[in-house]
């Protein structure tokens, strides 16, 4: 019989692939449907961010934190701000630390139930996200009653948040947590004890918990595999260290175990708001949500229509900015997606030196062709949609 | 916290000789500076030493500083999760001296050792796979150095005609306006434009 010459099949997953999660292009070497080699291409939506961090001043660079991690855009505007609070050496007052806290966890709800719900979604399920993204809509209107935006808040300022939440806010998002839980139990059941949710998920994509550490991998990837590490809890920052919540884990540090931990950890998200909501309504939570020294921050509107101090303030902080010490800060914060930092260089100009953005899902990706290799090619978007990828910071 | 990163950083000099040549502690943040050649031997000492136990590898990027003979940095990030530490590895180079690769010791320094190659021309030897990363296919130059202008050199646009997209020099219809900023908050120790005269007949 002649010899046969045997080829491994090659495709293009992406760029415009619904389970790719944005523009992602997977070039997947096949062998028969069994996936032997993933090159991720990346870089479809490269804009340059860290360039244009350099070119601009502390102030408007914090609206390109926004548009990284589109998703949950307040945890990324916290790295940065805490990077610049760290060099300038300034407090947050107590009320700012509050909020923050209060948005970072909404933040987290709403990555993860964009996740959770598209994760389900790329295995077949097509309910989960019909009610997820209603409750995220809800999120959102959170997130505009603040800052006034849906998405790119730009609400986390160097030195506080932008505005005081109205009292009626506060207790819109304490209405709002008691009913997202049940909404929560009910996604459980759509897809916990679900059977082929199961078969889809089940020791697929398992990480190892060294070799999660050594891709550099962090948040939901790590605790998947065991290791209970979150900076909110190892490191903390603000007032996460008055806040009691868990931390969930996982055995197998599968697809599985993942969504259970995301799940959880909403739930978890949930119990830390409503720490929050009580602590802003107590005195010592009263109180200034902006740093008190105008060469840092701008000076009220109002108060600039009267005072000429304040004008002048004003217009030096909208055009120059203010200055940053000379020096170096890694800032990193848990964000939903794992360990968003940014280290930051200043030269003592308005304007960061370097900025660099660690952003957590560019480890995880790098590590699919050794999640993938061996799986069946539908595993694929299984395992990209646990990894809860957003190209936004990716590609930066 | 400061006091104890101190006192690793002593140790971490005194373990590895000559290979790391200071430590700094700044903002609760201890910075090594090690030598290029030596990277290998600090990462895996760091990752491996009982008191270090950097096993994960957090972050890897250049910085550059035009000015210096040796332009870029080369900034390392890690971090122990036992022992709850970070730490900050800073090797030196040029665009024409390549530094060893960590990947052998840290898998996830992979596509980090590629942005730093894409974006600012740093060179790696023993990189497994050392292609562009971030920027388009084909892309020419080093976009995140300080001498490649804000506006790039080229851009593209869909040409009807040829069915594809073309690369075309940079058009700007408004010149790119970078403004001068630099004045101190109060008053100035520098002649301000237009001062000069008024100083002249002092």
């Amino acid at each position: 019989m002649a010899e046969q010459s045997l080829r491994n099949f090659t495709i293009n997953f992406g760029p415009q692939h619904p389970a790719a999660h944005g523009v992602l292009r997977l070039v997947l070497e096949l062998d028969g449907e069994v996936v032997e080699r993933v090159d991720p291409h990346i870089g479809l939506l490269h804009r340059g961010t860290e360039k244009l961090i350099e070119h601009k001043t502390y102030l408007q660079n914090i609206g390109y934190f926004d548009r990284l991690d589109y998703v949950a855009p307040m945890n990324q505007e916290h790295a940065f701000c805490l990077a610049a609070e760290r060099l300038l050496a300034i407090p947050v007052p107590r009320r700012a630390q509050l909020i923050r806290v209060l948005y970072c966890e909404i933040g987290r709800l709403l990555s993860h139930l964009l996740n959770v719900t598209t994760q389900a979604m790329d295995v077949g399920a097509l309910t989960p996200p019909l009610w997820g993204f209603e409750e995220r809509e809800k999120l959102m209107v959170f997130y505009e009653r603040a800052s006034g935006s849906r998405m790119h808040a730009k609400y986390f300022r160097i030195g506080g948040v932008h505005q005081d939440l109205p009292e009626k806010l506060i207790d819109d998002i304490e209405a709002f947590c008691d009913p997202f839980l049940k909404v929560c139990d009910d996604l459980e059941e759509l897809l916990t004890d679900n059977r082929i949710f199961k078969q889809r998920n089940v020791d697929i994509g398992v990480v190892k918990l060294a070799d999660a550490w050594a891709w550099g991998f962090s948040g939901v990837m790590v605790r998947g595999s065991g290791a209970a590490w979150d900076l909110r809890k190892s490191q903390p920052y603000e007032c996460y260290d008055e806040m009691e919540f868990d931390i969930p884990i996982g055995k197998n540090g599968d697809c599985y175990d993942r969504y259970c931990i995301r799940m959880e950890e909403m739930r978890q998200s949930v119990r830390i708001m409503r720490q929050c909501i009580d602590k802003l309504r107590l005195p010592d939570g009263k109180g200034p949500v902006m740093y008190q020294d105008n060469k840092i921050v701008p000076p009220r509107r109002g108060e600039m229509k009267r005072s000429m101090e304040a004008l002048i303030h004003h217009f030096k902080l909208y055009t120059e900015g203010f200055h940053v010490p000379a020096g170096e800060v890694y800032a990193a914060v848990e964000a939903p997606k794992g360990e968003f930092g940014v280290y930051l260089v200043a030269d003592g100009t308005n304007k960061p030196y370097r900025c660099k953005i660690r952003a957590p899902s560019f480890p995880h990706l790098q590590a699919m062709h050794a999640m993938c290799r061996g799986h069946m090619l539908a595993d694929v978007a299984a395992i990209l949609g646990s990894i809860d990828i957003v190209f936004g910071e990716v590609d930066r | 916290m400061d006091e104890t990163l101190k006192e690793l950083g002593e140790t971490i000099v005194a373990a590895l000789g000559g290979a790391v040549s200071a430590y700094k502690v700044a903002f609760g943040q201890l910075t090594l500076d090690a030598r290029a050649d030596d990277l290998i031997k600090v990462m895996t000492f760091l990752r491996d030493d009982p008191r270090c136990q950097f096993v994960s590898f957090i972050d890897g990027c250049a910085v550059d500083w035009p000015a210096r003979e040796k332009r870029f940095d080369v900034v390392y990030h890690l971090l122990s999760p036992k022992l709850n530490r970070r730490v900050r590895v800073k090797v030196e180079t040029d665009e024409a001296t390549p530094v060893p690769s960590v990947v052998p010791v840290y898998s996830g320094a992979d596509w980090f050792e590629r942005e730093a190659y894409d974006l600012y021309g740093v060179l790696f030897v023993g990189h497994p796979d050392m292609r562009r990363i971030l920027t388009d296919y084909g892309f020419e130059g080093y976009p995140l150095r300080k001498d490649f202008p804000l506006t790039g050199f080229v851009e593209v646009r869909w040409d009807d005609e040829v069915k594809r997209v073309v690369y075309n020099p940079v058009r700007l219809s408004q010149e790119f306006r970078n403004f001068d900023f630099l004045s101190p908050w109060e008053g100035t120790d520098y002649a301000l434009p237009g001062d000069e005269k008024a100083k002249r007949s002092e």
